[in-house]
């Protein structure tokens, strides 16, 4: 018999883009096991804050852990201290709670985008142990390899190497990021079996955050 | 560590000498006895890592009015159809029924855990008694936490309810994964029953238009899946109440041509 693992791959994309004043994260609603496809409206993101959303891709018994996990860590932060978990603190804790689990690390693949304290969108892109960077945009999970070299080729954003830096958020509009990710989304769920059924669409801006959802394949 | 490699290396002296003989290994020298005892004290705790008895797929949908759950009563000793009365689905407080497939034993043990809590809820006196969504989040931090410790309950399982109208249908996996949907399958049934419940299943179905969804895929597993067998109990859960039915057989018909000679004219088979 083949042998037991605590890890399983439920596969799963999630994309962010922030803007001068906005940012959208997305991430697609399958939850696939193997060749299965377990659900097919099965959220991956997690609101942590008012400005501040969750994305994670991989093993899900690990995501929801990690998902209560911050959740439990920002309501005492709430009460330490009478005001939200600004985004950039939110990134560092989520670092800190991955690298917590170094040597049993949760499988667990993180976008986290929100708007930072002057309003700016901001996105921070994870490993599983919680190396992080605040990047223009990023995407994780099993349609990265896909997804990734469109977004750096439509984006572009200034390379990560000049100096002075570059500003990293991209200078596309609210809308044309909407409808890139959708695009991006719509190629990925054609050729890589772990994205589909729909993606979710997260826009948090001044005036709050909106939904919306798009279908997908679901083959 | 150092009479570890001593040892080691005697062994494999002795392993050219002559033929493996285990034995050697711990009796003859005093080093490699003393690096048996260490091993042995230092060996990590052992823990279920395959299954014994295991029963096979379970499946549930939500119909018109409330929760459907369907599990056969075969208890599968490998590949020995060892027990074949085994009640694999189980009425929790007052307003859920879950059912197991996996390892019989784990489940079994998963019972009198619930019991503990539904017993705890109950001496509170409040009139309130925990309903679906409490019980399978109760679950689901089980069997992570289980997994966690590297000691899995080797099960997958199946929830469902109806509490303040609200209706419930869950489930969750030997390593914590968990979703709630219209209709779930543990096992065999993602592949065979879930299909079928894709192309079927609507928000709307009566109870007997549901009863007869189930059975009809309970048919196909039995056809199809070495473990099912042909007694299967079915669990109603309404605003009402729940009710377990008693084991009964399903009708199956076995005169399909297609069973007769199964490879008749396929190429490459005799």
């Amino acid at each position: 018999m083949a042998n037991w693992s605590p890890y399983d791959n439920n596969g799963g994309t999630c994309v962010a883009i922030a803007g001068t004043d906005y940012c959208v994260i997305a991430a697609d609603t399958r939850l696939s096991t193997g060749y299965s496809i377990l659900t097919r409206e099965h959220t991956k993101m997690c609101q942590l804050s008012d400005k501040c959303i969750l994305a994670s891709s991989g093993f899900q018994a690990d995501i929801r852990a990690l998902q209560k996990n911050l959740d439990a860590q920002h309501q005492i932060y709430q009460h330490q201290h009478s005001k939200k978990m600004s985004c950039p603190a939110m990134a560092q804790l989520l670092s800190n709670t991955l690298y917590y689990k170094r040597f049993f690390p949760y499988y667990a693949f993180n976008v986290l985008g929100g708007l930072d304290s002057e309003g700016k969108g901001c996105v921070f892109t994870y490993d599983a142990v919680g190396s992080y960077e605040r990047v223009g945009y990023s995407s994780q999970g099993s349609g990265q390899q896909l997804l990734m070299p469109v977004l750096d080729n439509q984006l572009q954003a200034a390379s990560p190497l000049l100096l002075p830096s570059q500003e990293s958020a991209t200078p596309l509009s609210e809308g044309e990021a909407v409808d890139l990710i959708m695009d991006v989304f719509a190629s990925a769920a054609e050729r890589d079996i772990y994205t589909g059924d729909a993606v979710e669409i997260v826009v948090v801006n001044a005036e709050g955050i909106k939904r919306q959802t798009m279908e997908l394949r679901k083959d | 560590m150092a009479s570890d490699t001593k040892g080691e290396s005697k062994f494999f002296v002795f392993q050219s000498l002559q033929t493996s003989n285990l034995k050697s290994l711990f009796v003859d020298s005093s080093s490699a006895a003393t690096s048996f005892g260490t091993t042995l004290a230092k060996s990590p705790l052992s823990h279920t890592q395959y299954p014994y008895v295991t029963g096979s797929s379970v499946l549930g949908i939500k119909y018109k009015d409330g929760i459907l759950i369907a599990a056969d009563c075969g208890g599968s000793y490998g590949s020995t159809l060892r027990y074949k009365s085994v009640e694999r689905l189980k009425s929790v407080g007052k307003f859920s029924v879950i059912g197991g497939s996996g390892e019989i034993s784990d489940f079994q043990q998963i019972m009198r855990y619930l019991d503990e809590l539904t017993l705890n809820d109950r001496m509170w006196d409040d009139g309130n008694s925990i309903g679906p969504k409490e019980v399978h989040n109760y679950l689901c931090r089980v069997m992570y936490n289980r997994r966690n410790k590297f000691d899995p309950l080797w099960n997958t399982l199946i929830l469902g309810g109806v509490k303040k109208g609200v209706k419930y249908l869950g489930m969750v996996s030997m390593i914590g994964v968990h979703f709630r949907e219209n209709h779930v399958a543990s096992g065999f049934g993602n592949h065979l029953a879930r299909p079928i419940f894709r192309d079927e299943w609507k928000e709307e179905l009566t109870l007997e238009e549901g009863i007869l969804l189930l059975e009809k895929c309970f048919r196909v597993l039995l056809y199809r899946d070495r473990s099912a067998v042909n007694k299967i109990q079915i669990a109603n859960v309404t605003e009402e109440g729940t009710t377990i039915s008693k084991p009964y057989a399903l009708q199956t018909h076995w005169e399909y041509k297609a069973f007769h000679n199964p490879t008749q004219g396929v190429e490459g088979s005799w």
